[in-house]
Formats: structure tokens, C-alpha cells, sequence
């Protein structure tokens, strides 16, 4: 179904709804526990239980996570906020009514700028508000029974809107990492699409480029995305099947009710749920049993320097300040704040930073990732490691032998000097030894000198390889490299009688 | 000192009395516990009677005075509850059958502030369905009857709370007011009812009727015991951020202090038409008796409270609409015992569970705050809210108490309104703009018609101006002797039996 010409013949218009779980301590409106995982209807009480006669209290700890994102997105912040009632039956919400913001959001006309081919592009957010979050409905299998678990219930939910903005799937994918990455420097949400503490609905149109005119395609709401991934795939179809659909139909925006699709994942299909004839009458309205929220600017001052640096200000400093390569600051920050922190706290102490980003993209990450750790479970100190690196670059420890001592600290910590000193693992670059030991090497495999006078080239070089690697044998791992290579060369050649390039 | 004596006494007396250990705690309950059970299957004022926890408690706290422990300011005085109020392992119902088996798992704070004060809760009074009605008569369960006149409406929605006062049941009672249902029974029982303040007392633990509205409140038989009980559940709560964190002053210490220079405002309209002859009269005379005070007496308008009960009918069943939701069947309460699929479980639910006044307003409800209605209904109603506000705070410029009847009529017969809404809604008429204002309002008894029913007079302050509302009520009671007459229980069944055989014959 793809187009088959280089350009195609529309534009696609992407906006997004995300909800975010805030990593507040307690509910909302009471004081339970916010956390998942525990067994069912353990987090709740009187109030998120919906009992007769409980009252909400709104817990400020979220009011201030929300006022962080929303300052983090370049939001104009409402000095006076109030609640609203969203009013629908749902056995999962169990007032039957849901504690939202309406006309009147916290927060609103913003924008995330996100890296894009060639520079950077601004996604404008229309509003970020806070609500409550509901329960979860269990499905008891094939049975007619389902149970309800409300340790969900009463959870803070922060609901970022876009401008439609994005123009293609790429460009929805990088918009919700670039938002993961802020939220999740900002500590307001761990941000997780499988375990729903980040969940996206997409609202698609074209608009087709026909005749010289520019027609609207009507807008479809998807749903049901599980995975960035899944964003992503979606609104690939999506774009060429409204295209087919618009061919087929010549329907345009405002023609046709907004339509409902849900993501199919096994079939990477998206499916029509249902046709709003209109929007659902919520019946919202202010929420009597709350007071207006009011924002000072000591208050949002004080939110504004909680912040400090955000990922996109640090990968440019990284690369600025530290040299880095661009592929390099962008890895390191995208693994979060704590393992940017980690890096900085390594290059801070060494010669070359990039050195530290090597380690940390290569060592740390693998061992990270093999281990299903976080960076504040990694058991190296960043100035344990530090040290290591510094060795290297001075000469004290080649790489190789730290890998070793890296190995060793990783299972039974210890300091590098330490380590290397015990295993023997400092550098040799005595020139006069290590002459001693390429000389021995040659006199134990003289077939090496006739190998190379038959070679030619490369394969020349090969050979000398071959000998390098027989000298770190020999030297347990611990010679200086570039002075074994300098030495091997020097030797082969004088043995030999011809050179490399002969 | 007899049964029927100690239920004679107020709360003050009992407290006192228990003090200087004259009465215990088991023979103060005992003695109320008796006459609920010789009278209250005439009057209907209880939906539960606590009687095994009352007197438990009652054993505690005479073991506690034996051993010279400090006791609360409602150390052995019965109070009786409107069953609005959740109370913890105690059933609370609001009188709906949607919640016959609800057993609340928390106490509302005027219920822990009952407990730490050591009130003695004597049972669960009936009342209108979730509070929506004047006359109790919307109640799932049970007709409460005037104890004035068993044929007689005691009012609504506290029906059970007032009646529960007037016969001598309880010394005192929890109410619920959100358009005049603790002044209005208070007005047609005979005895003293105080709406606070919105905002003086937590909501926490009140079922929720119309949340912007609803304020809990005391009845007693005199000033000096509402003033007391007040004085008991008043204050901030954290549970209800609706509460306003402004000091409770001490009512009783300052209670016996006339008002000086005492400004009174007569709402002239609320003595115009529509209201009954001899209420008018009571209250012309309880204007004689300020003025023989020193007060001064000018009359004052309340242009727009003509608007009230339109306005109130938009506000309160939106509210109610809503706060009613959550009765669905799903975690708590009744459900339907047959039912197709969820939202016919929803719908046979709520047709069961819910009688018709509720039904009625939540229809209402929903209707006013439905899309294209909202603005029209729903936003002009609380712009009127907001124009009666300012009516009030005109008045108050002028004088400090603004006067008036708190009940066009004084109790109507039982079944008399009931298939008229309209004449039910209007029993609210010079009570609920105080709702919609929220200030502080009470009533207090001032005379009894031909009839021998009890009228009441409406009293109003500006907000968190409990103290010189009870002040100035108090200046009056001090002058007559209303507050001090009782039902005679024995005659009043006798003559309703009588008459109940004779058209029965």
C-alpha cells in the first residue's frame, strides 16, 4: 500500500493526548499509597473507595510535579486553577465521576522542542492539567465476572494535549521520547508505556495535496497503543490507509463523525471502535467540594530553579563543554539524569572526557543491560572508575588490563591501585624488557620472519599482528601496547631485511 | 429522680448532674432509652437504636468517672444522629433503601468530635431520602410524626432529629441543613435548630446531598445547649478543604451577653403573602419583645430572594446529581437481583434503590448541567447565588441580624404536600437563600398557633458570626418561656388513637 512516489501526494497532521502517572508518594485526593504491583484493593481507603460522605484533599506534592512538567514545556501557568467533575458511570471509577480540570487547566500554550533531521522542531502542547486517575477492571476468563481493583484509583494523572503538530510517525515516536526524557529527568514519572504510567491516544488526519488544493481528511482518534513502537506503526498505517480510504471516498474533514480506531497489535491493523455522533455529554462542572487552587510567584519561582538543566540543554553542553561527539551526548543523556550524572562525575576527573563516554557507552551500558540494572545499582563509584580511566590514560594500566580490574571491582569492589597492584597488572613499558621479550618470541617462531618475506602488504601486517599478540601473551596482557607495536615492527623489519611496504 | 424527669432536663443539666454524681451515665441513657421505647413507635423519630452501644459506652463512662478520669463537655448527654451522618460499624442508611446495608467503615469528624467529647450516640434518626425533602415523608422506611400532633408532618429533611428533640428522646441532635432542613423541623417541632456557617463545620463523613451547600448542624431545646453542641463540632477539619480555618470563639461564655445596640432587619416580604396568619403574628410579637429590648427594629429587603427556590432547584440537584452517582450497585449498597448486563445492573440499581423525590432530582439534575443547558441553568442560578449573597451583605451593613419566620406555615398534615412539589419545595422559602448565601442561620421556638402547633423564628447572621446569632437569640429566649414547653406525649397518643379508632369505626 505504500506510495510510490519519492514524495507523497499529502501531508499528515499528528496531535497527541498523553497521560502521565505522577511518582508522588500518595494519592491525589487522600493519602494512600501510589504504587503499583501490590495485591489487589490494598492502597485504597474511604475516600478513593468512593464511600458515602468521604471528602477529596488535594495532595500539593502533585500539584507540584505538575507545575514542574508543565514549566519543564514552556507552559503559561494559570495563577488560579480549579477542579472540575467529569461525570460517567464506569464500575472502575467509583464515584462515578471523575476529578478533572475543564475550562479552567493549570496550565496551557506551551511547546517540547524535539530533535529532527537537520535541527530541532517545536511541538506545541495546548494545555497540561491534572486529574484523577480510575481503577482497573479484571476480566475473569470467559466468565461474566469481572472484579475491580482500586489501588489505581485515586492516582495523580497529568494529561499533556499537543497542538497537532507532528508530520510523520517518526516525528510522534521522537516527540513521546524526547517527553519521556524530560519527565523522567524531572523525576515527575517513570514514564513506563507497558506498565501504563504513560499512555498515548493519537488523533490523525491528512491533508492531501490534490489539484492544488489542500483537502482536510477527516480526523481519527487511535487508541490502544501499547509501545512507542506501536505509536509508531500505528500512525504509519493509519496515514496510508485514510490515503486509500480518501481515494476510495473523497470524504473530508467535518463530513463524516470523528471516528475511533484501536491498534491492533498481532495484526498491525488499526480497527474502528465506534462513530461519535457527538462528543460525550460529561456534564462537567466546578467541584464544590475542592477550593480554586492559587499558584504564587514565590511559588513558581521556587519551581522554575528546582529544575535546573533539562536534557536538551545537557546534551549541548555535554558537547560543548565535554567535546563530545553528538552520538555520544545524545546516548548518554537519553540514559536518564542519574547515569548523565554518573559520566559527568567520571569525565570530571580525567583528560579526556570522551574517554569516560567510551567506558560508560561500552563497559557500564553492556554490564548495565546484561544485568538488568539501573546506573544507582551499578557497584562501581563514579570516582572508582574515574581512577581506573585515569590509570589508562596515564599510562599505568592498558586497556585491556583494566577490563580486567574493571571485571574485578564489578564483582568484588576494591580500589583500582589496589587491583592492579595484586594481580600485577601495571603496565610494562620498560622498552629494554620488552625488547628482550619480542626478541624471544622470534627466536622461539622463526617461521614468522619467512612468513613475512613471503607476504606482501597487508598480509605483512598481519604477521606483525600475529607477533603482538604472542608478546601480550607473553606479557600477561600488561605491555604498553603502542610501544610493543613500535618494538615488533622495529624488530621484524631488522630480522627480515625488508621492510613493510616492499 | 424519675425517667421521665431526667428527660425533661437539658444537656447542660445532665452534664452537671453526672458531674457532681447525682445521676450516673447508665441511668441518663436508661432513663431516654425507655421513653424511645414507650413512644418512639408513635413518633417514628429513629431508623436505629443504639441501645447495646449506648449503654456500653454509658458503663464506661461512669467507670471512667469512678476512677477520676477528665471527662468531655458531653460527658453523658445522648445525642441523636441524623442517619446522613456516617458513623463507624453503625448502619447508616440516609433513609435510602439503595443504602439499607451500608455499614460505614470511618466516622465522620462531628461523629469522632461526638466520641472525644464523650456524647453518648443514641441511635439514627429518620429523615427525607439523602436529605430531599421538607416533610420526612421521602424517607425508604418509616413516617416520622410531629410529636405536637401525630397527624402533623415534623418537617425535613432532619424530621427524625427534630422530632427526636421534641419528644424528649434525646436532649440534643445532629441535623443536616442544605435548604432549611435543621430550621424548618426545629420551626415545626417546637425547639432550637442552628445552621452554621458554610464552612464553620466539616462536611467529612456528611453524605453528600449538595455538597456547595450542605452544612451539619445542632438542635436542642434552648439556645445554651445548641451553643454547647456547636461549640463541640465547630472548627477546621484537613479532611474537608471546604472548612475554613477560622477560630471557633467560646459561645457559652459569652452567651448571656446581650447584644448591645442590637440592630434588627425585618425582612418585610417574608411577612407579606404567602405566609400563614398566626406564624405572622408570633412573629410580630417576637418583634415587640427586641423592641422592648432596645433593639432597634428596621425593615430591609431581600430583593432577589424571590429567586431563591428556583435557584436552590438548579444548584442543588445538579450537585446532587452527581454526588448520587456513585450509588450504582458495584462496591457497596443494594444491587438488583436480576439484571441483563452492566448498565441494566446501572439502571435496575438506581429504579429500585432510589424513591421517587431523589429520582425526581436527579433527573433535574442531570438536566441542568447537560450540554447546551449548562449556561442557561446551571451558571445562572449561581449568578443568583451570587446577587442573593449580595442582598445579604447589604443588609448586614445596616443591621446585625436579619429577622423573619423560618416556615411560611406551621406543620402541615402528613401526606398534605406530598404529591405536590411545588408546595413542598416552598416550605423552604425563607430558608434556603441562607444556604445559597452561605451565612449562618437558626431558629428558635417564639409562639404556638390556636392549634397549639409551634412556630418558629428565624434568625440570621452574616458569616462566622455564630456567636452574636446565638447572642442575640438568646436575648430573647431569656424573655419568654417557648423553649420550655414540652409535648405532652401520653395525651398527644392518646388523642391520635382516639381519633385514628373513631374514623377507623
Amino acid at each position: 500500500m505504500s506510495t510510490t512516489t519519492d514524495v507523497a501526494p499529502y501531508t499528515v497532521v499528528i496531535g497527541l493526548e498523553v497521560h502521565v502517572q505522577l511518582l508522588t508518594q500518595s494519592k491525589l485526593f487522600c493519602a494512600c499509597r501510589n504504587r503499583f504491583g501490590d495485591p489487589p484493593n490494598t492502597n485504597v481507603c474511604p475516600v478513593c473507595l468512593g464511600m458515602p460522605g468521604v471528602l477529596p484533599v488535594m495532595n500539593r506534592q502533585a500539584f507540584e510535579l505538575a507545575l514542574r512538567a508543565a514549566v519543564a514545556l514552556n507552559c503559561k501557568i494559570a495563577r488560579f486553577t480549579k477542579w472540575d467533575r467529569k461525570n460517567y458511570y464506569y464500575p472502575d471509577l467509583p464515584k462515578n465521576y471523575q476529578i478533572s480540570q475543564y475550562d479552567l487547566p493549570f496550565s496551557s500554550d506551551g511547546y517540547l522542542e524535539i530533535p529532527v533531521e537537520g535541527g530541532t522542531k517545536r511541538v506545541g502542547i495546548i494545555r497540561v492539567h491534572l486529574e484523577e486517575d480510575a481503577g482497573k477492571l479484571l476480566h475473569g476468563e470467559g466468565g461474566k465476572r469481572s472484579q475491580v481493583d482500586l489501588n489505581r484509583a485515586g492516582t495523580p494523572l497529568l494529561e499533556i494535549v499537543t497542538r497537532p503538530d507532528m508530520n510523520s510517525p517518526a516525528e510522534a515516536r521522537t516527540f513521546l521520547e524526547e517527553l519521556r526524557l524530560l519527565l523522567r529527568y524531572l523525576e515527575v514519572s517513570d514514564c513506563n508505556m507497558q506498565e501504563g504510567s504513560l499512555r498515548c491516544d493519537a488523533n490523525i488526519n491528512l491533508h492531501v495535496h490534490h489539484n492544488g488544493e489542500i483537502i482536510a481528511t477527516p480526523i481519527v482518534e487511535v487508541k490502544n497503543m501499547n509501545s512507542f513502537r506501536a505509536v509508531e506503526r500505528a500512525m504509519a498505517y493509519e496515514m496510508e490507509r485514510q490515503y486509500e480510504e480518501w481515494k476510495r471516498t473523497g470524504a473530508r474533514l467535518g463530513e463524516v463523525p470523528k471516528e475511533t480506531r484501536g491498534w491492533d497489535e498481532n495484526r498491525n491493523i488499526t480497527v474502528s471502535q465506534r462513530r461519535k455522533e457527538e462528543a460525550s455529554d460529561y456534564r462537567y462542572f466546578p467541584e464544590p467540594d475542592l477550593v480554586p487552587v492559587t499558584v504564587t510567584e514565590e511559588e513558581l519561582e521556587r519551581v522554575r530553579e528546582s529544575i535546573g538543566e533539562l536534557p536538551a540543554q545537557r546534551r549541548l553542553r555535554f558537547i560543548s563543554g565535554y567535546a563530545l561527539p553528538e552520538y555520544d551526548a545524545r546516548v548518554i543523556v537519553e540514559q536518564g539524569k542519574k547515569f548523565a550524572d554518573y559520566f559527568e562525575r567520571v569525565a570530571r576527573g580525567l583528560e579526556h572526557a570522551k574517554n569516560a563516554s567510551n567506558w560508560m557507552l561500552q563497559d557500564v551500558l553492556r554490564t548495565l543491560n546484561e544485568r538488568g540494572w539501573t546506573i544507582e545499582e551499578f557497584p562501581i563509584a563514579a570516582e572508582k572508575l574515574c581512577d581506573l580511566i585515569r590509570r589508562v590514560e596515564r599510562r599505568e594500566v592498558n586497556t585491556h588490563a583494566a577490563r580486567e580490574v574493571f571485571a574485578e571491582m564489578l564483582e568484588g569492589g576494591g580500589d583500582p591501585g589496589e587491583i592492579i597492584e595484586r594481580k600485577g597488572l601495571a603496565m610494562v613499558s620498560d622498552e629494554d624488557a620488552l625488547r628482550q621479550v619480542v626478541a624471544a618470541v622470534l627466536d622461539k617462531n622463526p617461521k614468522v620472519i619467512e612468513d613475512f618475506k613471503k607476504k606482501k602488504g597487508k598480509k605483512r601486517a598481519q604477521v606483525a599482528g600475529f607477533v603482538r599478540g604472542l608478546v601480550m601473551r607473553e606479557t600477561r596482557g600488561k605491555a604498553d601496547a603502542s610501544l610493543v607495536e613500535k618494538l615488533v615492527n622495529e624488530m621484524i623489519v631488522e630480522r627480515a631485511g625488508v621492510g613493510f611496504d616492499s | 429522680m424519675t425517667a421521665s424527669e431526667i428527660v425533661h432536663l437539658t444537656a447542660r443539666q445532665l452534664r452537671s448532674l453526672f458531674e457532681e454524681g447525682r445521676l450516673s451515665a447508665e441511668e441518663i441513657v436508661s432513663a431516654y432509652l425507655e421513653r424511645i421505647r414507650a413512644y418512639d413507635r408513635h413518633v417514628g423519630a429513629f431508623l436505629l437504636v443504639d441501645e447495646e452501644g449506648a449503654l456500653q459506652q454509658a458503663r464506661t463512662l461512669d467507670e471512667r468517672k469512678a476512677r477520676g478520669e477528665p471527662l468531655g463537655p458531653l460527658a453523658a448527654v445522648p445525642v441523636a444522629i441524623k442517619d446522613v451522618l456516617c458513623t463507624q460499624g453503625m448502619r447508616t442508611t440516609c433513609a435510602s433503601r439503595i443504602l439499607h446495608n451500608f455499614v460505614p467503615p470511618y466516622d465522620a469528624t462531628v461523629i469522632r468530635k461526638l466520641r472525644e467529647a464523650d456524647a453518648v450516640l443514641i441511635g439514627k434518626t429518620n429523615m427525607d431520602e439523602f436529605a430531599m425533602g421538607s416533610s420526612t415523608e421521602n424517607s425508604g422506611f418509616q413516617i416520622t410524626r410531629n410529636p405536637w400532633d401525630l397527624d402533623r408532618a415534623p418537617g425535613g429533611s432532619s424530621g427524625g432529629s427534630a422530632a427526636a428533640v421534641a419528644a424528649c428522646f434525646s436532649p440534643m441532635a445532629l441535623g443536616s441543613d442544605t435548604g432549611g432542613s435543621i430550621r424548618q423541623p426545629a420551626a415545626l417541632c417546637g425547639v432550637v435548630g442552628l445552621k452554621p456557617t458554610y464552612g464553620r463545620v466539616s462536611r467529612y463523613g456528611l453524605v453528600a446531598f449538595a455538597s456547595s451547600l450542605d452544612q451539619v448542624g445542632p438542635f436542642a431545646w434552648d439556645v445554651p445547649d445548641t451553643a454547647l453542641l456547636l461549640q463541640v463540632i465547630a472548627g477546621h477539619d484537613p479532611m474537608d478543604s471546604t472548612s475554613v480555618e477560622i477560630e471557633v470563639p467560646d459561645y457559652l461564655a459569652t452567651l448571656d451577653q446581650p447584644v448591645g445596640g442590637l440592630r434588627i432587619g425585618v425582612v418585610r416580604e417574608w411577612l407579606a403573602d404567602g405566609v400563614d396568619e398566626q406564624v405572622a403574628k408570633a412573629v410580630e410579637q417576637a418583634i415587640d419583645v427586641y423592641r422592648a429590648l432596645g433593639a432597634k427594629i428596621q425593615d430591609i429587603t431581600l430583593p432577589h430572594s424571590k429567586y431563591g427556590i428556583p435557584a436552590y432547584y438548579i444548584v442543588a440537584p445538579a450537585e446532587a446529581s452527581s454526588n448520587l452517582a456513585r450509588y450504582d450497585g458495584v462496591h457497596y449498597g443494594y444491587r438488583a437481583a436480576d439484571y441483563d448486563d452492566m448498565v441494566d445492573m446501572y439502571c435496575r440499581t438506581r429504579a429500585e434503590g432510589f424513591g421517587a423525590e431523589v429520582k425526581r432530582r436527579v433527573m433535574l439534575g442531570t438536566y441542568a448541567l447537560s450540554a447546551g443547558y449548562y449556561e442557561a441553568y446551571y451558571l445562572k442560578a449561581l449568578k443568583v447565588r451570587r446577587v442573593i449573597r449580595e442582598d445579604f451583605d447589604r443588609a448586614f451593613e445596616q443591621v446585625d441580624i436579619v429577622l423573619g419566620p423560618t416556615s411560611p406555615t406551621p406543620a402541615f398534615r402528613l401526606g398534605e404536600r406530598i404529591d405536590d412539589p411545588i408546595s413542598m419545595y416552598l416550605s423552604d422559602v425563607y430558608t434556603v437563600t441562607a444556604n445559597l448565601a452561605g451565612i449562618a442561620g437558626i431558629s428558635i421556638p417564639c409562639g404556638f398557633t390556636a392549634d397549639g402547633l409551634p412556630v418558629g423564628l428565624q434568625l440570621l447572621a452574616p458569616p462566622f458570626e455564630e456567636e452574636r446569632l446565638l447572642r442575640a437569640a438568646r436575648m430573647y429566649e431569656r424573655e419568654t418561656n417557648w423553649h420550655t414547653r414540652r409535648p405532652d406525649l401520653e395525651r398527644v397518643v392518646a388523642q391520635f388513637e382516639a381519633k385514628q379508632s373513631a374514623s377507623a369505626g
